[in-house]
């Protein structure tokens, strides 16, 4: 209990002391987050709606995979991609190991496949009706989609939390591929797992507490932005 | 409507975010490249394969900056146990490693991996346990301690992670002939020495670890130095860079500045005298050749 207390004040110092170094991790943690968080919904949407909406030889193959992906261990993930960029790796003459280059890699790694499953079960999951419908009144392709992915828009950004959420709690991949990198690719996690190896349990405290505002606050924003226009 | 537009404006926010994060790490690595012929001037990184303890004292913190400042590189220290510092050298994918496991250096060494080996400081392994010492070891000479607690079956905790503490602790196993398994309460965490102090704190079990991660968490544990000071007791750490014949994308002329950094006058010093202040003794002894 003494403990919690303690972690407490000390987050509340750390962040009234405006460490420099506190921030510089705050801030690339929420960097390399959002922008691996982007990339996977960039890509991920789109492929979910493919995969939700059409029909293809191999189609239930690829969704066996995504299913799988959704539960990645990021330790796997982390592995994959540490030999994918050794030097003596397929990738290695661009340097990129122990770069938030390549947290980034193995976040979007990990988050993908969330988003693609979930944006697929949620197209899926739509009334075969209202799609005869829309293609009735003539409308193209693209505008279909439009239409569709408001529909199901709730849906969407309920992939994109889950998608956040692994990565920003990913730990395991980061470590690896990162390296913990004091002012490089030293993130929230990394240090967390540091702190308490130095048996600094109050700083660990303080710091897993600023990655739970960090994560309040962007999953607030996101959250507010799924429910809007509710009625119900 | 409105909504469409918020969530474009975020989506555009993020982009930004990870443009800055992409355009940087391109720029790195562009630059790295272009700027291989006439690296004199140009900030490269070094990777330095090194082992829990240097980190956890905080030596690293002190020794880096300054190597930076007067090299014009930036060391990326990656501190994992000696095991993998050394597979790392071993592969290629570290330019430089300080680590403490004597033999299996002399390995790397033989196998013409790593080059220009140095001999760079010393600290002690101590055997620390529960303050009520319930096996009764404190004072005893290090394979006598050893003895009675595989002989009373005292809880035992081994970091069991092929780092060089681990390797230290199975040397004195073996030269006791003994098979530390067979004690049923000897237990592996497979973890940095940290994690593993902390498990024996938890356990109030006895364990080996070296004297600067011990100091260095003494505040936090509720363990006690029970045998200290046998010549048995050394963790020789030695700096090494790796051949630049046998693996050519390492960095080697930094590699080679950072052994001549670990063994020069100056360095060796501020090693001396890290530690002093906070823990009323030093944690690392200057030991060059």
């Amino acid at each position: 209990m003494d403990l919690l207390i303690e972690g407490l004040k000390k987050a509340i110092e750390m962040l009234i002391s405006g460490d420099p170094e506190i921030f510089e991790i705050t801030w690339l943690t929420l960097r390399v987050s959002l922008t691996a968080v982007l990339i996977s919904t960039f890509i991920g949407i789109p492929a979910g709606v493919i995969l939700g909406l059409t029909s293809f030889p191999g189609r239930r193959f690829v969704l066996i995979l995504i299913n799988i992906g959704m539960g990645l261990p990021p330790v796997v993930a982390g592995l994959w991609i540490t030999m994918l960029l050794w030097r003596s790796g397929p990738l290695g003459s661009f340097s990129l190991l122990y770069s938030p280059f390549a947290i980034i890699m193995a976040q979007i790694l990990v988050s993908l496949p969330i988003i693609i499953g979930l944006t697929c079960s949620a197209f899926q999951q739509m009334d075969e009706k209202m799609l005869l419908q829309i293609k009735a009144l003539g409308a193209t392709r693209l505008q279909t989609v439009r239409l569709l992915v408001r529909e199901v828009k709730i849906a969407i950004l309920a992939a994109v939390i889950a998608g956040f959420g692994r990565v920003i709690a990913e730990v395991g991949a980061a470590m690896m591929v990162g390296g913990n990198i004091r002012g490089e690719t030293r993130i929230l996690t990394t240090s967390i797992v540091m702190e308490v190896s130095k048996g600094n349990f109050d700083v660990a405290l303080a710091l897993s507490f600023l990655l739970m505002s960090l994560a309040f606050i962007i999953t607030f924003l996101l959250t507010n932005l799924q429910q809007r226009n509710r009625v119900r | 409507m409105k909504l469409k537009q918020i969530f474009s404006l975020s989506l555009i926010a993020m982009l930004i975010f990870m443009m800055t994060a992409c355009s940087n790490s391109t720029d790195e690595t562009s630059s790295k490249q272009e700027e291989q012929p006439k690296a004199a001037e140009e900030v490269k990184d070094l990777i330095l394969a090194t082992t829990t303890s240097t980190q956890d004292s905080g030596l690293l913190d002190v020794l880096i900056p300054m190597f930076e400042e007067e090299s014009n590189t930036n060391v990326q220290p990656i501190a994992v146990g000696t095991g993998q510092a050394l597979e790392m050298g071993k592969k290629g994918e570290a330019d430089v490693l300080l680590v403490h496991a004597p033999d299996s250096e002399q390995e790397l060494v033989d196998s013409g991996d790593a080059i220009n080996r140095k001999r760079v400081m010393y600290n002690d392994f101590i055997l620390v346990g529960p303050a009520n010492d319930p096996a009764g070891i404190k004072g005893m000479e290090v394979g006598e301690a050893f003895q009675k607690l595989f002989n009373d079956g005292a809880v035992f905790i081994s970091r069991g992670d092929d780092s060089g503490t681990h390797k230290k602790e199975l040397d004195i196993w073996k030269s006791l002939e003994l098979t530390p398994g067979d004690n049923t309460s000897y237990a592996e965490t497979g973890q940095g020495m940290g994690n593993t102090l902390l498990v024996a704190a938890e356990k109030q079990g006895y364990v080996i670890t070296d004297r600067a991660t011990y100091l260095a968490q003494k505040e936090s544990l509720d363990l006690e130095i029970l045998v200290e000071g046998d010549e048995d007791l050394l963790n020789i750490y030695h700096v090494m860079q790796i051949n630049p014949e046998k693996h050519d994308k390492v960095f080697s002329e930094g590699a080679e500045k950072f052994v001549d950094f670990m063994i020069n006058e100056e360095t060796q010093k501020v090693i001396e005298e890290f530690g002093q202040e906070e823990y009323g003794e030093p944690l690392f002894f200057p030991y060059t050749e």
